[in-house]
Formats: structure tokens, C-alpha cells, sequence
């Protein structure tokens, strides 16, 4: 992606040239250490158990991942920031909830709509762990802990022991999560289009360029005057919507939905996003990254099944990964520094 | 020029808006002892308010409140919860944070399930549990300190991790069949007494966390790394063994709470404790202890427990859905941050308007030389 990209539209950025070509050939071998992982992945599986690879498997595999894939989407932007938004998990169950509701009694409503409802439920949520954030001062881990209860509590209130089923949909509303073109599901397409936008945005526009200034060096980013909290509010009211779109998808893919939908979500949701190379602690990383991290758990996660590994290997191995994946994050920075350090003492001489 | 200098320094390290960022209170002066007491005495004493008004709204919604058994129960279902809050509190004030702990829990409640239905002695069983414990805490401790990885995402990786190894150990089995002079400890109290073991075994262990915390050098050098972890390394105190040596107590205190978790349900099943790591997290918060490090106290993690456990309590008499109690504590949790940042708003707010009556510059320019400087 990076070649097919003209130079970013960086004003005011006075990046010397080799520096910047040395940081993007980081970016790639970041993405590109992902992808083959991945590729072995796969052809291994598939070598083993070729039923991997049936276009039910990958239908299904793909489906999965994109509702992982979006709420990466919504998170990577977060962390970017030096943030993290651990109620995206609640989010999506109160929206895949109510939603869900909305689509199962009234029945003429056109799906747009649906996904409006989603979009503005996950919105007040963002923009209520936006605005504690930024005008309320307080650190994010903490705003959103606490809003993961709330929310999910408030789910449980409003759901209490009900739960909606498949059955009282209209048809529409279950089949858009199935329907493929050309063997792919149309979600997967909508999706990838959707995160293509998000990469897009973060590495050109200012807006973007800005997250990743704030989440690198926030003392520095408010003496250059960008508007940190503007750009933080944003952040989490996007992660918010995204989650609350990811809630209507969830809702469609399952069917059946109680006041459980989700829980757990934003630790596997953190997971992928910092197996896709995005720094826990900001400033690097991008959501094409963070998405192929949601594709990757999830693939892994399939293979141990088909593979005959008992499910409860699943968790543990997700766990080591995602340590093994900070690790190499780690040591490719300390790389990264080492070099940049070494050639600014060849310059220096 | 001195007094400039001095506003200057004030104001980039007193705003709200760097205590948020990633140097926490290396604004707070070297107030030593006494100065760094008397906040945190603030803080705690409207805490004790608080747990008076919990225990008044609690016997006013149910005359069962203030009962005897009923701090039984009160006690027996924050036990384990309580004694994983004392480390918490310590790995927090020292700048990090452990989200593991409830998945060590959940290792070691199936450690004990395994090894009881193989039939070891129990004592030995109790050897392994304590050790694995400390092994977890060592392996958080290690990645921490001397890989250099950030608290929350390691620990993120090993609430994975380590509840996923409780899931290979025990499956989708669960152990039941444990004696019942274990499983007395979730249905009768010490003796002479109305406290239930775990209650019991928290208020010991309260104590040493205390007096280590509040009077010891290395319980100092704790306050100091969270304050401001290079000068503590440059003071020539040794953070990383610090540190690990805290990640290795709150592993094994987690593996006690599995123990006493599992005696008190007679259950040993793969999900044991999933989602209290957020319940210590929100205590030792709520505690007044400052998620940047540095601050808090351990009669603040006692008053929060008692605060906490109240409140839980107290809603379940009310017959509250109890699935939905997350709504008070999320709360709860909120509360208890925003209750000091609105405070220090006004403060500051304050010394912009005898900054501004003094006729001194509001914004010392700290990107652009002034020209008359």
C-alpha cells in the first residue's frame, strides 16, 4: 500500500527523505512479518486438512473476522492516540441488542435504518467516553473500565432474561451477512472498503497525521497546536459508532442475541490490534495492520478446529501470540533505534 | 525572572492536562511523609464518609443490613476480591497495573481441581498452587521489567494466557468432590467471631501490606518509582527487582484467592473469578490510589474494599439485578476519578485568577522566546 500512495500531504512535517524511506521500509516489514505468518499459516492447515480450505470455511472465517476487522478499525484509531477504549465490548452488545430488537418488531423498516440506529447508539457511547476523556481529564483506561460496567449493566437492565431470535427477523436482515459475490461475503467487501478509507484517512489527511502526533508525543503535539482534545473526542466517537455499527453485523451473523452478546470482545479486539504491529502505547501502526491481526486470530482460531485441537487450547494460544507479539514489537523498535542511532553517528563523524 | 521561571515550571507540570499525560505527578512536590499524607488523609476520610452513608442507606433499605450474618456473607463474597486489591494497590502505585489476575485465579482454582482428582495430598497441592502463582506473577515481572514491555498489554496477553492454561488443565470438567474442612471456610466463621476466613486472612495480610507499604524502605522506594521511575533508578534504587519482586505477591496472592474461591463454591470449573480483575482494579481505584503511580494508601484500599462491599451488599438486599450491579460500580469508579480532577480544576482555575489579578502572563510562551527575556 505504500508504493501505490503518492508522498502524504504532510504540511508543515520537514521529514528528511532518508529517514522517512527508512520508517516506511519498517512499516512494511511490520505488515509484511504479519501476511507471511499468516500465508504459512494457511498453507499449512490446509496442506494438513484441506477442507481448510472450502469456500464455506472461508466464508465463514471471513464473516467472523470482519466484525473483528471493524472494531480493530475503531480501536487502532484510539490507541493511536496513546488511548484505549475497553467498552467496545458493551457497545456492541447494547447495540447488537437493541438493534436487533428494532429489526425484529418492525418489520417494514428499510436496513439503512437499522444501521443508523447502530451508528447513533454506538455514537452517544463514544462520545460519552470521549468527553469524560478529554474535558474530564481522566486517564482513558479508566473512563472506559468504568463505562464497560455501566454499559453492560445497563444492557442487563434493559434486556433482563429476554433475548431475541432468529425467527422474528425479516428475512433481509439475517441473509446480508451470508450473501457472497463471487464466493466472497458482501460484509467482507463493505468492510475492507470501509478500513481501506480508514488507512487512507489516518496516513493523509492532516486530521489523521495529527492522531499519530498526539499518540507519539503529546506534550510536543500541544506545543505544535494541534487541537488534542478535538482530535482524542474524535477518536472514541468514531470508536464508538464503529462499534456500534459492529453490533448491528454481530446481531445479523448470530441471530440469536441476549445481554451477553460481546463480553469479552475488547480484550480480543486489543489483541488483534496490537498483533497487527500497532503500539499499545501510540504513535505507530496502522489499521490495515490491525485488521490482518483480527484476520490472523481468527484463521488461527478456525485451524485449531479443523484441525482437530480441542477448543480449549484456543485461549492459551491466543495468549501466547499476543505476547510473542509485543515481544517482536518490542525488539524491532529497539532495532529501529539502534539504527537510527547508528546513522546519525555516521553523520555526525 | 526567578518568580517567571517559577510560574513557568507551575504551569507546564500543574495543568490537568499533563497529569493525563504519560509523566505522572512529577509536578507533586517532594512533600515527604507528612505532605504526602495529608492529601491522602483528605481523600480517605471522605471515603470513611462515604462507607457510613452505605451502611445508613443499607439498614435503611433492609433491616438484615446490619446483621451479624449478614457481614458474613458480606465478608465471604468479597474476600478473595479484597486480598487481590492489597498487591493491586502496591503495583499500581508503583506506576503499573495487573489485569492478569483474575486468570491467575482461574489457573490455580484449576490446579487444585486437577491435582485434588489425582488424588495428592492437599498440603502439596497448596505448595504447587502458591509456586505456579508466583511463577505467573514472575513471568508478568519479567516481561515488565527486563523485556521493557508496557504492564497493560503484557498482562492483557496473560489474562489470555494463563485462563486459557486453566482451560487446557481442566476442560469443561468441574471438581466438586474437595473435604469439608476445606470447603468450611464458605460456610463457617473463625471462631468466637462473625468473620469469614477469607475476611480474616485480608485483614492479616492488610496489616503487613501496611506496615510494609507505609514503613519500610522498600514500601517507600514503591512511592518513589511511581512517582517518577527515573529518578527512583537514579537515586540508585532497584526498580525492576522492585517491580517483579510486586508482580510475584500479587501472583501468588491471586493463587490464594483461587484457593479460598474454590473451597468457598466447592467448584473448581475453567471461568472461575472471570471479570474480577475489573472489581480489583475499580476497589483499588476507588481506594484513592492514582492510576499515574505514586499515591495511595492502604487504609484507602481497606475503606474501599469496605465501601465496595457495602454497596454490593446492600443492592442485593434491595433484590437489584444483580448482573447489573456493574451500573453502581462503573459508577462508583467514575465517581472516584473525577471527584479529585474536579477539585484540582477549581484549583487551578483559582491560581489562573490571582495569576491573572497579579497581572502576570496566564500562558508563560513556551514555544517562542519572549523578546524582552
Amino acid at each position: 500500500m505504500t508504493a501505490t500512495l503518492a508522498p502524504p500531504r504532510e504540511p508543515g512535517s520537514p521529514a528528511p527523505a532518508s529517514s522517512r524511506r527508512l520508517a516506511e521500509r519498517v512499516f512494511r516489514v511490520r505488515e509484511f512479518g504479519i501476511i507471511a505468518v499468516l500465508v504459512v499459516f494457511v498453507a499449512v492447515t490446509a496442506a494438513i486438512q484441506p477442507r481448510f480450505l472450502s469456500s464455506t470455511n472461508i466464508q465463514f472465517i471471513l464473516v467472523d473476522a470482519t466484525i473483528f476487522a471493524l472494531l480493530a478499525l475503531g480501536e487502532t484509531i484510539v490507541v493511536i492516540t496513546r488511548n484505549v477504549d475497553l467498552s467496545v465490548g458493551s457497545v456492541l452488545g447494547l447495540s447488537a441488542f437493541l438493534t436487533a430488537r428494532l429489526a425484529s418488531s418492525t418489520h417494514g423498516l428499510p436496513l439503512v435504518l437499522v444501521f443508523l440506529a447502530g451508528l447513533g447508539i454506538g455514537l452517544l457511547c463514544g462520545i460519552a467516553n470521549g468527553l469524560m476523556v478529554t474535558l474530564g481529564r481522566v486517564p482513558s483506561l479508566v473512563v472506559t473500565l468504568a463505562t464497560l460496567y455501566i454499559i453492560r449493566g445497563a444492557d442487563v437492565l434493559i434486556v433482563g432474561g429476554s433475548q431475541v431470535v432468529p425467527s422474528s427477523y425479516y428475512p433481509s436482515f439475517l441473509t446480508m451477512s451470508k450473501a457472497t459475490v463471487g464466493g466472497i461475503p458482501d460484509l467482507a467487501i463493505v468492510v475492507a472498503v470501509v478500513i481501506a478509507g480508514g488507512a487512507y484517512w489516518l496516513r493523509t489527511y492532516r486530521s489523521g497525521r495529527e492522531l499519530y502526533a498526539i499518540g507519539s508525543n503529546p506534550d510536543a503535539a500541544r506545543l505544535a497546536g494541534i487541537p488534542m482534545g478535538r482530535r482524542v473526542f474524535t477518536a472514541f466517537a468514531l470508536s464508538g459508532a464503529i462499534a456500534g455499527v459492529a453490533g448491528v453485523l454481530w446481531a445479523s451473523r448470530y441471530g440469536t442475541v441476549d445481554s451477553t452478546a460481546g463480553t469479552g470482545y475488547e480484550l480480543q479486539v486489543i489483541a488483534a490490534v496490537v498483533v497487527g504491529g500497532v503500539a499499545i502505547f501510540g504513535g505507530s501502526g496502522s489499521v490495515v495492520g490491525a485488521a490482518i491481526g483480527a484476520l490472523l486470530l481468527q484463521t488461527i482460531n478456525s485451524a485449531l478446529y479443523v484441525l482437530g485441537v480441542s477448543p480449549n487450547w484456543d485461549q492459551a494460544i491466543a495468549g501466547f501470540l499476543l505476547i510473542v507479539a509485543i515481544v517482536l514489537d518490542r525488539i524491532i523498535s529497539l532495532r529501529l533505534t539502534a539504527s537510527l542511532r547508528r546513522r546519525s553517528a555516521r553523520r555526525g563523524s | 525572572m526567578d518568580r517567571d521561571l517559577q510560574a513557568t515550571s507551575g504551569n507546564a507540570f500543574m495543568t490537568p492536562e499533563h497529569v493525563r499525560g504519560d509523566e505522572p505527578g512529577s509536578g507533586r512536590g517532594a512533600g515527604g511523609w507528612a505532605g504526602r499524607l495529608r492529601p491522602a488523609m483528605r481523600w480517605e476520610s471522605g471515603l470513611a464518609l462515604v462507607v457510613v452513608a452505605i451502611a445508613i442507606f443499607g439498614s435503611a433499605v433492609s433491616p438484615q443490613f446490619l446483621t451479624a450474618n449478614n457481614f458474613f456473607n458480606l465478608g465471604l463474597n468479597t474476600g478473595e476480591v479484597a486480598i487481590m486489591a492489597l498487591p493491586m494497590a502496591l503495583i499500581i502505585i508503583s506506576g503499573e497495573i495487573d489485569l492478569s489476575v483474575e486468570s491467575t485465579l482461574g489457573m490455580s482454582s484449576a490446579l487444585l481441581g486437577v491435582l485434588w482428582a489425582d488424588h495428592w495430598p492437599m498440603l502439596a497441592i497448596f505448595v504447587v498452587v502458591l509456586v505456579v502463582g508466583a511463577l505467573a506473577g514472575a513471568l508478568n515481572g519479567l516481561l515488565i521489567t527486563r523485556v521493557g514491555l508496557p504492564s497493560l498489554a503484557v498482562t492483557i496477553g496473560t489474562l489470555a494466557l494463563y485462563r486459557g492454561i486453566a482451560l487446557i488443565l481442566l476442560g469443561p470438567r468441574t471438581v466438586s468432590n474437595f473435604p469439608a474442612t476445606y470447603t468450611n471456610v464458605g460456610l463457617t466463621a473463625i471462631p468466637h467471631t462473625d468473620l469469614p476466613y477469607s475476611a480474616g486472612i485480608f485483614i492479616v495480610l492488610a496489616v503487613i501490606f501496611g506496615v510494609v507499604l507505609h514503613a519500610t524502605p522498600f514500601g517507600r522506594s514503591i512511592y518513589a518509582m511511581g512517582d517518577n521511575a527515573e529518578a527512583a533508578l537514579f537515586a540508585g534504587l532497584r526498580v525492576k527487582r522492585a517491580k517483579t519482586t510486586l508482580f510475584i505477591v500479587s501472583g501468588m496472592a491471586s493463587a490464594l484467592a483461587g484457593v479460598l474461591f474454590t473451597f468457598r463454591l466447592n467448584t473448581a470449573v475453567q471461568n472461575n473469578g472471570v471479570g474480577l480483575s475489573l472489581d480489583v482494579v475499580a476497589i483499588v481505584l476507588l481506594a484513592g490510589v492514582s492510576i499515574f503511580g505514586g499515591k495511595g494508601s492502604i487504609i484507602g484500599v481497606v475503606l474501599a474494599v469496605l465501601a465496595f462491599a457495602g454497596l454490593q451488599n446492600a443492592l442485593l438486599l434491595t433484590n437489584f439485578n444483580q448482573e447489573a450491579t456493574g451500573v453502581v460500580t462503573g459508577a462508583l469508579l467514575l465517581v472516584s476519578v473525577f471527584v479529585p480532577n474536579i477539585a484540582m480544576l477549581v484549583r487551578s482555575i483559582r491560581r489562573a485568577a490571582t495569576r491573572a489579578a497579579r497581572r502576570m502572563p496566564p500562558e508563560p510562551a513556551l514555544s517562542m522566546p519572549r523578546k524582552d527575556t
